[in-house]
């Protein structure tokens, strides 16, 4: 990393918010260092104005004094890319936690910044050859990490599509920061690449052909979600709901089912107890896809409620970068940011220490943009060698008081491709997952043929305006016909929105299951029944979902599976009108 | 060589600010002779807030800059002992300035944490059996004002089985310091308890730096090895006291007029809780006083988002609906092989004997089924729920049986057979 000769001088400090003085040529979001007694803590230029340079510190700021020396990197705030990441927990930086740890002990000492990319050597391959063209984003050579090929690119930020391949290293074992390659373009410029090379992190990647519409179901395995409100591979999606409406438990699911080569967590603004359950937990669990451990297809993020707040907003960029990273090398990423509202609340923390006219509930007014320029880096791509690839964003949000009225819902709902939100009142009633299957929407196609989820819902709305109206009327003003239109809504919440996370089997449900159930299902909610007592109505209902709960825990296609199918059309069959 | 200033160019709400150099950010000084620490530097101008509040504070008083940030002595010594919200002693005894460590430090390490796995016995039937308490957990009691919330707090503090308690008081009454001091000093817990008490008529600055005092040094004794159990009351002091401050800065409010960073703030608080490998632990229990009743009030609501479930206070009782602890599951599995299944299935009970008093109250047809009910809901209100009982686990969990034995039929219960028949009191009553 260049320092410039020059340095910068402290001149206010408010807060994380520092105002420094320099003569020099600054660029703004470049990256600083305050030299504070012997450590050196990390700011990024947020704003110059009347010849004063405001910096946001990544840091605490107890100790800064009026006079301190800033040092200047002229480098946009970045990340490390290379082979290295997967199964990594880093801070909203970068950071590595588990190496800070061994360096720092239990507490995150301040102004320590280590490598992100482990410093070892792997196996290197060359693809390209001496005279090839390469532009920014052409991979030059792989490595095998883990379960992948990862791929050694041509910097993101190069400029210009002039470049040639000089020389380029022969296969075999070499350390990560090694030069192997070298390229020069038509004035002769040449460039040494290794492994590594850095990107800032607000500005997307867009080293691909082209942006395609995500049509792909991107299966997470929970019925709810794959039949009712789908995600797409390259879609985007968002999860508010009030505190202990289990938010993050769904994350979890769906970091671990999910139908994607990687998976992102951002933790951003949460607690810290949380990231620990994925990190004890994901590397005893085994991918379903590929037969090893989860954590190798994993990155967390960390930036916990309690690190400095400035980080907590660098941490959702740091994720996508990483996930922009991945896509290039033609994989599918799963991004999941809990809670992007924490995001927001730093923005706002920010935006009110630099005195900016505040928005709607103080928000700032670049809100709506920030959130849609985010969500904006998902998509699904084709990439230069025709492969495709996709980003999935996923993030939770967190409304004061669980109101959906707030502005980061409301700035996210505009966004996002599908809407999941959680309710209340299912979770206080033990409903998993609880997301209200009427209320939430989705714009991309499931795994089962629209039309007739469709059929199926309305008959759910229909049944919810009969349990308001009995509520009213009691069982008694219900006609039998309504009253069977009612549980059929809810055999349908019961059997098929709501799954047992803690059911080996019915906790993951593939497409082809989701299809079968759902065929049984429809056709039994389709059908008219030849009852009319409410007694005899209500434990017939309760019969089929007994028998159908019964079944989600046979596994797929065996011969109990396919007995317990039996048993089930035969228990309704016998009702039906003929 | 410390240099004094005398020029204070002004004094605003309890912020004065004064000419100087070479200040550092977060430094405490003294203005007069009141603690200050300073908040804002802009070229030479230090503002500082002053933790006594300036009314008072002349613009020729001397400002003299200590140096250092805002400071405790940590050691054994602060074991009985009661300070005030600047660390001052108010129980008469020796100022301490041994050993004196930073407050407000840096955040633990994520990948240093541990799943927490033990948990805290309180004696508290609702709190043991139905909502465990787990080592390193942070859970607000929410309630509202005129709830017994420090008397359970006393209670907890009197019983829970730990080394170590930090009590830290925000906006007290003064009656309810002193009951504190009295209930803990006759039950004897005041000798492995310090307590930072801010009382409502102390200065409001003095109301926010509580809670850092007191995990600072409860940070201390955990890593000395030792289970230490924070509690903070009221919370919603705190952060109206977060409140007042931000608004004489004029801060832009976000949210009924808390300042934007209330949940960094709350939660750079509860985050402290703790497990750590291979030494103590650190657990919160704040109150949080919900203004109106209101759950989504900002205090309630932010807290909610940052806390591992939490304990609702009403009339007098831990209410079974609505409370919850979520690491409970971390630890419940392996005290006896009844406690979840017990703890579910009186739960249920409870909740059809909550219909079956609304029934009643409608003037419904009460059946033999909704009698059973009834006398079993107010035998467990006054037997479990009522926060004056003060038995072990194991015990709540028999008088458990004992009241389902006095109500019910043993198939009626709605409890796997095996347990029934190793756990039901009354042997005859079950089918051989």
């Amino acid at each position: 990393m260049s320092i410039k000769q020059e340095t910068g001088r402290v001149t206010g400090v408010n807060g994380n918010l520092l105002s420094v003085e320099f003569d020099g040529s600054v660029r703004k979001n470049e990256v600083g260092y305050i030299r504070v007694d012997d450590k050196r803590l990390k700011g990024e230029v947020i704003r110059i104005r009347g010849g004063e340079i405001n910096m946001q510190i990544y840091e605490m700021t107890e100790g800064i004094k009026v006079g301190d020396v800033v040092e200047f990197t002229d480098e946009l705030m970045s990340v490390d890319l290379g082979p290295g990441h997967l199964s990594q927990v880093f801070d909203g930086l970068q950071n590595p936690l588990p190496a800070l740890a061994e360096q720092c002990g239990f507490y995150l000492d301040r102004g320590v910044y280590l490598e992100a990319i482990p410093d070892k050597d792997w196996d290197f391959t060359p693809t390209v050859k001496e005279g090839d063209r390469v532009k920014a984003g052409s991979t030059i050579g792989t490595v095998p990490e883990g379960l992948f090929t990862n791929h050694i690119m041509v910097p993101f930020t190069l400029k210009g599509d002039d470049w040639r391949v000089r020389a380029i290293r022969e296969p075999g074992v070499c350390n990560v920061h090694d030069t192997v390659c070298v390229i020069e373009n038509d004035k002769g410029n040449i460039q040494n690449l290794s492994m590594v090379f850095t990107q800032p992190v607000k500005q997307a990647v867009t080293c691909y052909e082209e942006k395609l519409r995500p049509t792909e179901p991107l299966v997470t395995k929970l019925r709810c979600i794959d039949s009712f409100l789908p995600v797409a591979k390259g879609g985007t999606f968002c999860t508010p709901g009030p505190f202990g409406a289990g938010k993050t438990v769904l994350q979890h699911m769906q970091a671990k089912n999910s139908d994607v080569d990687v998976v992102i967590v951002a933790a951003c603004g949460e607690r810290a107890g949380e990231v620990v359950e994925v990190l004890k937990e994901f590397p005893e669990l085994t991918d379903p896809r590929t037969g090893r451990s989860l954590m190798e297809r994993t990155i967390i993020i960390c930036n916990t409620s309690s690190m400095p707040v400035a980080a907590r907003e660098a941490s959702v960029y740091t994720a996508v970068t990483l996930a922009e990273y991945y896509r290039q090398m033609g994989l599918d990423v799963l991004l999941l940011a809990d809670s992007t509202s924490r995001w927001a609340q730093a923005m706002r923390e920010m935006s009110g220490r630099l005195e900016e006219i505040p928005g709607e509930e103080a928000f700032p007014a670049y809100l709506e943009s920030s959130i849609a320029a985010f969500y904006e880096r998902a998509g699904k791509v084709r990439l230069s060698d025709g492969s495709i690839a996709s980003i999935t964003i996923g993030g939770t949000v967190s409304p004061a008081g669980g109101n959906f009225e707030e502005p980061v819902t409301q700035a996210t709902l505009k966004v996002v491709g599908a809407f999941h939100g959680l309710s209340r009142e299912r979770s206080d009633a033990r409903k998993y997952p609880s997301i209200h299957p009427v209320d939430s929407w989705s714009k991309y196609k499931g795994v089962i043929d629209m039309e007739r989820v469709e059929k199926a819902r309305s008959i759910l709305i229909r049944s919810i305006e009969v349990g308001q109206m009995m509520k009213v009327v009691g069982e008694e003003g219900t006609s039998a016909e309504d009253y069977i239109i009612y549980q059929k809504g809810e055999l349908l919440d019961a059997v098929y929105l709501q799954q047992n996370s803690f059911d080996p089997i019915d906790q993951a449900c593939s497409p082809e299951r989701q299809n079968r159930v759902f065929n049984l299902l429809y056709d039994a909610m389709m059908r008219d029944y030849d009852l009319t007592d409410k007694g005899e109505i209500r434990s017939f209902f309760n019969n089929l979902r007994q028998e159908f709960l019964d079944w989600h825990g046979t596994e797929f296609e065996t011969p109990e599976f396919e007995k317990q199918e039996k048993v089930i059309s035969d228990l309704y069959m016998a009702k039906v009108t003929q | 060589m410390q240099k004094v200033y005398t020029r204070i160019e002004s004094i605003v709400g309890n912020v004065v600010t004064v000419r100087a150099e070479g200040v550092k950010n977060g430094d405490l000084a003294l203005v007069g002779d009141s603690y200050a620490n300073v908040i804002k530097l802009d070229r030479d101008l230090v503002s500082l807030q002053v933790f006594a509040g300036a009314q008072g504070v002349s613009t020729t008083d001397p400002v003299k800059f200590l140096g250092r940030p805002m400071m405790v002595s940590f050691s054994e010594h602060l074991l009985g002992r009661i300070f005030d919200g600047a660390g001052v002693p108010r129980d008469n005894g020796p100022a301490l300035t041994e050993n004196m460590i930073p407050i407000g430090g840096p955040s633990f390490n994520p990948a240093k944490r541990i799943l927490p796995t033990r948990m805290i016995r309180t004696g508290i039937p609702m709190i043991d059996v139905f909502n465990t308490l787990v080592e390193s957990q942070k859970l607000p009691i929410f309630s509202i004002s005129g709830e017994p919330y420090n008397q359970l707090l006393s209670r907890i503090a009197l019983q829970a089985e730990v080394d170590v308690i930090v009590l830290g008081g925000m906006g007290l009454k003064y009656d309810d310091y002193m009951e504190f001091r009295e209930t803990l000093e006759k039950g004897g817990a005041m000798s492995h308890t310090v307590m930072f008490i801010h009382t409502a008529s102390d200065p409001i600055v003095e109301c926010t730096l509580v809670p850092d005092l007191s995990l600072a040094v409860a940070e201390r004794f955990a890593l000395d090895g030792k289970r230490v159990l924070v509690l903070l009351t009221d919370m919603t002091n705190f952060a109206d006291a977060q409140k007042e401050m931000a608004i004489t800065m004029e801060r832009v409010p976000s949210n009924r007029g808390y300042p934007g960073d209330l949940y960094s703030a709350l939660a750079a608080r509860y985050e402290k809780a703790v497990d750590i490998e291979g030494a103590g632990s650190i657990t919160i229990l704040g109150v949080t006083t919900m203004p109106g009743d209101d759950v989504t009030h900002p205090v309630p609501d932010n807290t909610g988002y940052i806390t591992e479930g939490q304990y609702y206070l009403k009339n007098g009782h831990i209410e079974p609906f609505g409370s919850l602890s979520r690491l409970k599951q971390n630890v419940n599995g392996k005290t006896r092989n009844d406690h979840r299944a017990l703890m579910d299935g009186m739960i249920r009970l409870y909740a059809q004997y909550q219909e079956s008093l609304e029934k009643r109250s409608m003037g419904f047809l009460m059946t033999e089924w909704d009698d059973k009910l009834l006398k079993y809901g107010e035998l467990f209100e006054t037997k479990l729920m009522d926060l004056s009982v003060n038995i072990p686990l194991e015990q709540a969990l028999d008088l458990g049986w004992e009241i389902l034995a006095e109500c019910f039929e043993p198939v009626e219960t709605g409890l796997q057979s095996a347990l029934i028949n190793e756990r039901w009191p009354d042997k005859s009553a079950l089918k051989q």
